[in-house]
């Protein structure tokens, strides 16, 4: 029993940081209907400018707001200079560049910090609580609740805002939103400053837990079945998307075989693909050949 | 033909036919020919190294492009496919003591079958759902390598002895450099009249446009599985080669970043062309061990450059694709054919 709350804690948490970094994925795909493999790398370049800013002698606070306003620019500078360019061209090419746009983003990380892992300063409290009658350790709590603030935040965001509603109708139909007065450009801007901005906060929750090093950007292949689970374009489903990924790994990790645990999420990947390729809540758009 | 000619035109079937069209390109075929045998003679150890990763390197890269390129269909599972043409040979030659030309040809059968089971996806899915589809074989496979111990030997390096052909041990980057080359040359062969057969027509045909080549009669269940099934052909014998040239065959040697390194190598080079497969192999070997050796050569100078080495290798190869994609996403082959162009009609300018 106390192993079985252990494992939902630790899944719960894993999965946490997976809807977080997913949000950011299905963000871009929602609004541009790009397939951002750089995820990680944005994951990456968040746990390290907030590594940074805290070796500056920066107060946590400031030094995640820093990281959030750097990842905004540098979202708006790749979608300026990367991504506006390859509008209308083919998804080969539109991958490639993104494959290419992480390579770039961890060399220039690498060149920087180096590849030796780094401990993250300490500001999410440690130590452990029970439950159950199993001791979980505070920050992964910790996890899950940053990330239902965060993902909660969002749907406000989309439901709400002018802005998000904008993304919204951008992403259900460009030349309708055109039409309506809404700047296609400035929503893809900001589609990508907001995945950024995801991602600072999964870089951080990641970063607390594994360190920081260049595995931070390992995180966002499994992204991947959480998206296609959830449904590429909807953002509750990278919240059960990745619950049901973290679940899934920790419990085969601790019921039958670690090595196992690493390659279940694209077994169930290739099985959703086969039977459910638009995912538990994605619009049913796909292509059928 | 008159250098006042101002197009090439063809007088007969068997000339239309024919591969090569014209004085200059049989000319620049010599001098090719020329250059890729004199190459072993005047490389340092090095670089032969490097002259036998490209060759090996262009073997697969134009199986990826049979794929990719020709056919349309993205693959992310081009490392999982090598390591399954380098394990079946190795295993095949290692364990069960068969000659080395049947485990290298027991590894392209492999290889064949294993893509065409994971080319299955590709009956229902395209473009990017294809992409993550095939990014999963690739974990899959990998997956099975290192835990399907009794067979792979796991994450343990599987070591391979030197085969012998025509009594010549082949233990040296020299003499593999022949063998290497012969393979090369015969898969260039081989991709550029497949292209010229029904089968690579229909390949093309469902890349432009897949109802449209249903419409006029082409089976695209059965010739996208023989897509992959005939690209990943190509891949394994590049697999078996890897294997018996290295003498070691271990998982590390076949992660994503090979997939992604083959990709870039079709992109850089041209997609859907096997002259390009063979350029863009050239230039994602090439500059890469050029890096290192500049690197190397400035240690004592600049020793920032040699530390942080693979940081810059990584930054550059990602500043290589996304420049290739924004500004020539046709590749080093359009560059090459803008360039004879030029040069054709001077002082024209079309």
């Amino acid at each position: 029993m106390t192993t079985f709350v252990q494992l939902t804690v630790t899944g719960l948490a894993n999965g946490a940081i997976l809807a977080l970094a997913a949000l950011g994925f299905a963000l871009i795909y929602k609004a541009t209907g790009v397939i951002n493999f750089a995820q990680g790398a944005f994951l990456l370049v968040g746990a390290y400018t907030i590594f940074a800013a805290v070796g500056f002698g920066l107060h946590w606070s400031l030094a995640v707001a820093v990281a959030v306003v750097i990842a905004v620019l540098l979202g708006m500078l790749i979608e300026r200079l990367v991504l506006r360019p390859m509008i209308g061209e083919s998804p080969v090419a539109v991958i490639m560049v993104t494959i290419g746009l992480a390579s770039v983003l961890q060399g220039i990380v690498q060149v920087f910090f180096g590849t030796r892992p780094q401990r993250m300063p300490v500001f999410i409290p440690t130590g452990g609580a029970q439950l159950a009658g199993a001791t979980v350790p505070t920050e992964r709590l910790f996890a899950i609740v940053l990330a239902a603030v965060v993902l909660g935040a969002f749907s406000l965001f989309f439901t709400r805002s002018r802005h998000g509603i904008a993304m919204r109708a951008v992403a259900d139909d460009q030349q309708a939103a055109l039409t309506m007065g809404i700047s296609v450009r400035r929503v893809f801007a900001m589609a990508w400053a907001l995945a950024a901005v995801s991602a600072v906060l999964g870089g951080l929750l990641v970063a607390n837990i594994t360190g920081v090093s260049g595995e931070v950007a390992g995180f966002g292949l499994i992204v991947f079945p959480v998206v296609i689970l959830g449904g590429l374009d909807s953002i509750p489903g990278t919240m059960v998307g990745g619950a049901i990924i973290g679940l899934l790994v920790q419990y085969t990790a601790g019921y039958l075989d670690g090595a196992l645990s690493q390659v279940v999420p694209y077994i169930v990947l290739v099985l959703i693909l086969m039977v459910r390729p638009y995912g538990l809540f994605g619009e049913v758009r796909i292509e059928r050949v | 033909m008159a250098a006042t000619a101002t197009g090439i035109y063809h007088r007969s079937y068997r000339s239309e036919l024919a591969l090569r069209h014209t004085q200059a390109e049989y000319a620049r075929l010599t001098l090719a020919a020329a250059v890729v045998v004199a190459v072993p003679f005047v490389a340092t150890p090095y670089w032969q190294t490097v002259a036998n990763q490209i060759g090996i390197a262009v073997v697969g890269a134009i199986g990826l492009n049979i794929l990719t390129g020709y056919t349309g269909q993205i693959s992310l599972g081009q490392g999982g496919f090598l390591a399954v043409g380098a394990y079946t040979s190795a295993i095949l030659v290692e364990r069960l003591g068969a000659p080395t030309l049947v485990g290298v040809v027991a590894a392209i059968l492999m290889t064949a079958a294993v893509g065409a089971f994971f080319g299955l996806p590709a009956l229902r899915l395209k473009g990017l759902y294809l992409a993550i589809a095939t990014l999963a074989s690739q974990f899959i496979i990998l997956y099975a390598v290192r835990n399907w111990e009794f067979v792979t030997g796991g994450v343990q390096a599987l070591v391979v002895g030197t085969p012998t052909l025509f009594g010549f041990e082949l233990n040296t980057d020299f003499r593999w450099y022949w063998v290497i080359l012969a393979c090369a040359a015969a898969a260039t062969v081989a991709g550029t009249n497949l292209f010229r057969t029904g089968l690579g027509r229909a390949f093309m045909a469902i890349r432009d446009q897949d109802i449209a080549a249903e419409a006029v009669g082409v089976n695209t269940v059965t010739y996208k599985v023989l897509a992959f099934a005939v690209s990943s052909g190509f891949v394994g014998l590049a697999g078996a080669l890897t294997a018996h040239w290295t003498t070691i065959v271990t998982w590390e040697r076949f992660t994503l970043d090979v997939s992604i390194l083959y990709l870039a190598m079709i992109i850089v080079g041209g997609l859907g062309s096997v002259s390009g497969s063979i350029y863009g192999a050239v230039f994602m070997i090439v500059v890469p061990a050029w890096i290192t050796q500049v690197a190397q050569d400035l240690r004592g100078q600049l020793s920032f450059l040699a530390r942080e080495l693979p940081a810059i290798q990584l930054g550059v190869f990602g500043l290589i694709i996304i420049l290739f994609l924004i500004f020539e996403p046709r590749g080093l082959a359009r560059i090459w054919h803008r360039m004879k162009d030029y040069v054709r009609l001077w002082p024209f300018r079309y």
